[in-house]
């Protein structure tokens, strides 16, 4: 389905910037004070507003609607490992530092584990953005996909279709998020033992 | 093979105010020596101790551990800290593991290595348990089974049972010594209590406070293993505290900033007035 393709290549791509944005901030102090503002910023841009920038920039096809979802969900993808590595126990770095981790084993090591509960958070976070950023694209510029059935409902004045698309759309935002990153939720939280009353 | 600190100050600058936490510190740790560095709350133990782990960065003066200057942190002084500092996210056996998977150590050995630390810590009931599952008194015997592993000549310690109940701590401290005699590691252990310090210790250096600076050394010369309720030890610690004493109040006037005074006994009574113990 097309729709399908567009939010798993789109997804991908805002996870993959969003990870390296996420761990430059992170690594370099100048873009900490520079870059995080701008991408704060950003963020509040709703990912529609940037339709028009992608069609102009890649015409009316595949391309415009994957930059809007990408955009759509990378700042919320660097903002959570940024805050999520900034806010890890500094005792975790104390102790491995001691042990002989630097530069890349104490980043692969420790830092991404321990901040992998707020990571996991942040993804979440992305793909509702992405979905709704995909759903947006659709409409206005797609020629199939959900987005765009559901616009041909309302050109036929044919409220069951619009209805059942948008029965659909909640399953599948619904589905997606308890599945996936419900199940890794449930077992990172397990093992961290924050499950604990 | 031993650790030198040569003159070491250290002030910490706030925002307001320039702290001067340690002055001109010289002392020299041997080689399988067990050393206790005790003194109140506040004089500048963890930072003495930081600084030689290498995680904090002296002011001036310098550490030389084994005839090279410290740098930086490295597993050949290996911390324990006062929590376990273990990681939610490894099994008990892959936590001990830890050091020596970052030292590039093979698997097979590294498994083998870790067993035989956790059956000295009687914890190999445990090893596929994650932290959470473990009480305090478990997990910070998890983290000495990993700090062993690491076969560093220094352990450095910093007040690693002070948040235990004090059976526990009991337990612990004659596991420590077992472990100690077994080892023969330069252990250099941070510590308030003085009961803990007369228990463990080879020697023990008592710091003064504002700023922090050697005071005084005891050298404690008794049979191991030792007991608690030993009776010279608790002569030994009744000496040692009336140097101890005056140093908590000092940092207890520092801290109260009103007009705190002390009562005359409010720390330990005088040993003239403790006729009964040791009779
Ligand atoms: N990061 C810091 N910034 C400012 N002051 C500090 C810092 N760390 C320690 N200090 C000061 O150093 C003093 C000694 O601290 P510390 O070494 O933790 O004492 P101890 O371990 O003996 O209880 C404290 O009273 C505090 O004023
Ligand atoms: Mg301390």
């Amino acid at each position: 389905m097309a729709s399908a393709k567009r939010i798993f290549l789109g997804y991908m791509l805002s996870i993959i910037i969003g990870i390296f944005v996420g761990l430059a901030i992170v690594r370099f102090k100048y873009l900490d004070e520079n870059v995080s503002p701008l991408i704060l910023g950003l963020q509040t841009l709703p990912s529609i507003c940037w339709l028009p920038f992608s069609i102009l920039w890649y015409g009316l096809n595949e391309s415009a609607i994957i930059f809007v979802i990408t955009i759509g969900s990378t700042f919320a993808v660097s903002i959570a490992i940024e805050s999520g590595m900034k806010n890890i126990n500094p005792l975790f770095v104390r102790a491995a530092r001691t042990m002989g981790a630097k530069g890349f084993s104490l980043y692969w090591n420790v830092i991404i584990p321990a901040s992998l509960p707020s990571i996991i958070s942040g993804l979440k976070q992305g793909w509702s953005f992405a979905w709704r950023a995909l759903m947006a694209g659709e409409m206005i510029s797609a020629t199939k996909g959900l987005g765009q059935v559901l616009m041909v409902g309302r050109d036929l004045a044919d409220i069951s279709q619009v209805m059942a698309i948008m029965i659909v759309i909640v399953i599948l935002g619904v589905a997606v998020d308890k599945l996936i990153f419900g199940k890794m939720e449930i077992n990172i939280r397990q093992k961290w033992g924050l499950d604990k009353v | 093979m031993s650790v030198v600190v040569e003159n070491i100050s250290k002030s910490f600058i706030t925002k307001n105010d320039t702290i001067n936490t340690l002055s001109n510190i010289n002392v020299e740790f041997h080689k399988g020596e067990f050393v206790c560095i005790l003194g109140p709350s506040g004089c500048g133990k963890s930072t003495l101790l930081n600084i030689i782990a290498g995680l904090e960065k002296e002011t001036s003066g310098r550490v030389v551990c084994n005839g090279k200057e410290v740098k930086g942190a490295g597993p050949d002084r290996v911390v324990m800290f006062q929590e376990p500092a273990l990681f939610p996210w490894l099994k008990v056996i892959d936590n001990v593991e830890f050091g020596m998977k970052l030292a590039g150590i093979p698997k097979d050995e590294r498994r083998e290595k870790a067993m035989k630390y956790l059956k000295m810590v009687h914890l190999t009931r445990f090893q596929n348990c994650y932290i959470h599952e473990l009480s305090g008194g478990m997990r910070q015997r998890v983290a000495l089974a990993r700090a062993l592993t690491l076969d560093s000549e220094i352990l450095l310690m910093d007040e690693p049972f002070a948040a235990l109940d004090s059976q526990t701590k009991n337990i612990l401290q004659l596991e420590l010594q077992q472990i100690w005699l077994e080892t023969k590691k330069n252990i250099i252990f941070v510590t308030h209590n003085v009961e803990e310090a007369v228990l463990l210790a080879d020697r023990v250096i008592v710091m003064s406070a504002n700023p922090g600076a050697i005071k005084k050394e005891f050298h404690i010369q008794l049979a191991r293993p030792r007991q608690p309720d030993n009776i010279d030890l608790a002569y030994l610690a009744a000496d040692i505290m009336k140097e101890l004493k005056e140093e908590v109040e000092k940092v207890a006037k520092a801290e109260f900033d009103t007009n705190w005074t002390s009562k005359k006994d409010l720390v330990l009574p005088d040993s003239d007035s403790d006729m009964g113990t040791g009779i």
